[in-house]
């Protein structure tokens, strides 16, 4: 067993937060408070690699494994949530959807220009009336010829009214038994006649990000634009929510390192009753299990990191990583807020933000309730993981950073 | 077209630094003399645009590698790092003899660029003492390069001088200390990154290079820790803000601020 990082993967985490530090988070006030995203953001991300950080090189990646993805997306959050999420979405829901069920085809056409930040991508699975329920979903497709038309409407969805791509969840059975026998995914592109957007405001936290709604009337989706086959809907988003999560997880363990760095800087100036308050006992309490938090949170994380790059099956592991990291950085962002006293609870100092930023985390990508469930259901054999058709592929270093033109033949 | 960047390893900006028995400790990283983020891109994009070649280099022990491996990911084609331990406790000079000594080994450099200054130490008399060891024209404080012309062996620059903007034109080979205006520091970048991790950077001796230590004109006794400032804080109230900024005014030509 061995529990240390890379030289590469130290660069990476220093890359990405010196990039984070540098140029967000002189002005991430400014844009939290205006309920806006820096539209600088996504370009720099792009054009930096970010985007395509995990893809293999031959799509238009960096070719780097699944742990530089957590790494990297703790440092975004570590700054601001609204960074993680893009991450979230462009690469964990969709990206790395498309790269495990794709054709070669739809990798050519979708992935390689996502993996280079020239197209941006989400995930539109939730609905008004379907979250975690999501057998509840009412979005419909129909088929006539070789085409698909696409009806209905997705909501929560980040980065609705920035990408190019949507992998789009609707039922092409609404009346199969049991119903997730009934759900396709489909790869839905802005410029189709009949998709409109919008983003939504007046959230609670990741007020700087990019989080609204995508509707279809009438929508024409060639059938190539079918992910997977017909009726493989529902395992297509639960295996893209196992990537997803992954993100939400490292990331929420950047949002517990923020609330433990800026307590602990917080504690060595602020002094009460005549000495620092990082000497009275119940302030250092409060740091111990920011500390016990982010430790175990971290963990949770590279285990799944490192079951995805073995290629081992890792859903409840990702689970657990997510439902535990996401709990706590909420636990510790009260925590951080509480320490800094009535200053904290003003936005002189970001952990007001993180707290805000830190509650949507335990909302989507599965409840920690549901989390909650999955975890009983597999500790009480009440549910198990069957193999998929198309698993997430193992990290291979040479496969993922050879040119395709070096690939030879019959590879 | 061989271009010589050189660094060093420099405590963080950030790093809190204590000095204990003469000595100073910090437990922050060390990081790139923050000046040569700014040379080391600088460098990069000169390969870019001339096809030139770029080694970077640092004269010290193991603790430089990280700085060299940096300045790989973020282009630089080869690294080799200068040390032996006759050189422990050098002064400017001896540094200077074995990096000009590294970079006449190389054998075909004709452009050599420093950061302004070495951050930790504050110090930049290295980068002309090079210069006068390689007999190579020397332009500091350099914030803009004009042109270059490798095959005509000429560089024009703009040097940030007292009186304002100069402009200089002058013969390759030549050695550049250069601002933060020079460009805008680049990242690593992740095919950068893959290759600096997997690289073994050569170290070359003093045997390697054909030279002799010897001794240090100028020796460091010892570090003391500046005197703690004592800070006040005063308030400044009125009933307007333009009473406020009046008083304000008052009060830091009075303290002799302004």
């Amino acid at each position: 067993m061995d529990f240390a990082l890379t030289e590469e993967h130290k660069m990476i985490r220093q890359m990405v937060r010196d990039f984070a530090m540098k140029e967000v988070y002189p002005t991430i006030k400014e844009w939290d408070r205006r309920q806006e995203m820096n539209p600088e953001i996504l370009p720099r991300m792009a054009e930096l690699g970010i985007l395509g950080i995990n893809i293999p090189v031959r799509y238009g990646g960096q070719g780097m494994d699944y742990i530089s993805l957590a790494l990297a997306c703790e440092e975004l959050e570590r700054v601001d949530t609204t960074l993680r999420v893009i991450m979230s979405v462009h690469m964990g829901l969709n990206s790395m959807a498309l790269f495990q069920w794709g054709t070669e085809e739809q990798k050519q056409r979708f992935l390689v220009p996502q993996a280079r930040g020239e197209k941006y991508a989400a995930f539109c699975l939730t609905e008004p009336n379907a979250g975690s329920d999501v057998a509840a979903l009412q979005a419909t497709a129909r088929r006539e010829g070789d085409v698909y038309i696409l009806n209905g409407e997705k909501m929560w969805i980040s980065l609705a009214t920035k990408a190019h791509h949507f992998l789009v969840i609707a039922k092409t059975d609404p009346h199969a038994d049991p119903p997730h026998h009934g759900m396709t995914a489909f790869i839905v592109t802005s410029d189709m006649r009949g998709v409109k957007t919008g983003d939504i405001h007046g959230k609670l936290g990741v007020r700087a990000g990019s989080t609204g709604w995508v509707v279809m009337e009438n929508v024409e989706v060639p059938l190539e634009n079918r992910l997977g086959e017909e009726g493989e809907g529902f395992y297509i988003a639960m295996s893209a929510l196992d990537n997803g999560r992954y993100t939400v997880a490292a990331g929420a363990t950047g949002l517990i390192r923020a609330c433990l760095e800026d307590s602990i800087k917080y504690c060595h100036e602020r002094s009460t009753f005549g000495k620092p308050i990082a000497k009275h006992q119940l302030v250092q309490q409060k740091i111990a299990y920011m500390q016990q938090w982010y430790d175990a949170a971290f963990l949770l994380v590279m285990r799944a990191g490192w079951m995805k790059n073995a290629g081992l099956r890792n859903t409840r592991e990702t689970s657990m990583a997510k439902w535990y990291a996401t709990d706590m950085s909420v636990q510790a962002a009260l925590e951080a807020v509480q320490i800094h006293g009535a200053y904290g609870f003003s936005d002189e100092y970001d952990v007001e933000r993180y707290l805000r930023n830190s509650k949507g985390a335990v909302i989507y990508e599965g409840t920690s309730e549901i989390h909650q469930l999955m975890q009983a259901g597999y500790a009480l054999g009440l549910r198990e993981d069957r193999p998929l058709r198309c698993e997430l592929p193992a990290y291979d270093p040479e496969y993922w950073q050879a040119e395709a033109s070096e690939i030879a033949v019959g590879d | 077209m061989h271009i010589v960047v050189v660094t060093k390893a420099t405590p963080d900006t950030g790093a809190k630094i204590t000095v204990e028995n003469g000595v100073p400790t910090w437990k922050e990283a060390m990081v790139i003399n923050p000046w040569d983020e700014y040379s080391v891109t600088e460098a990069v994009v000169l390969k870019e645009e001339h096809k030139a070649k770029v080694t970077i280099m640092a004269v010290g022990p193991a603790e430089h590698d990280d700085a060299l491996k940096q300045g790989l990911a973020i282009g630089c084609d080869e690294a080799i790092r200068v040390w032996d331990e006759a050189l422990v406790g050098h002064d400017s000079l001896q540094y200077a003899r074995a990096l000009a000594a590294a970079i006449k080994k190389l054998g075909d450099v004709t452009l050599v660029i420093f950061g302004k200054e070495f951050a930790d130490s504050g110090s930049n008399q290295h980068i002309y003492q090079t210069a006068r060891l390689l007999g190579f024209q020397v332009l500091g404080s350099v914030s803009k390069l004009i042109s270059l012309d490798f095959g005509a062996g000429t560089i024009k620059v703009e040097r940030s001088v007292e009186q304002g903007k100069q402009t200089v034109s002058s013969k390759l080979p030549a050695v550049l200390g250069v601002l933060k205006d020079i460009t805008e520091p680049r990242y690593p970048s992740f095919i950068g990154i893959r290759k600096a991790a997997k690289a073994q950077i050569p170290v070359w001796g003093l045997s390697d290079l054909g030279i002799e230590a010897g001794t240090p004109k100028a020796t460091i006794l010892s570090y003391s820790e500046p005197p703690k400032r004592e800070g006040e804080v005063e308030f400044i109230e009125g009933e307007s803000p333009r009473e406020i900024a009046e008083k304000l005014a008052e009060k830091l030509l009075e303290e002799k601020v302004l």
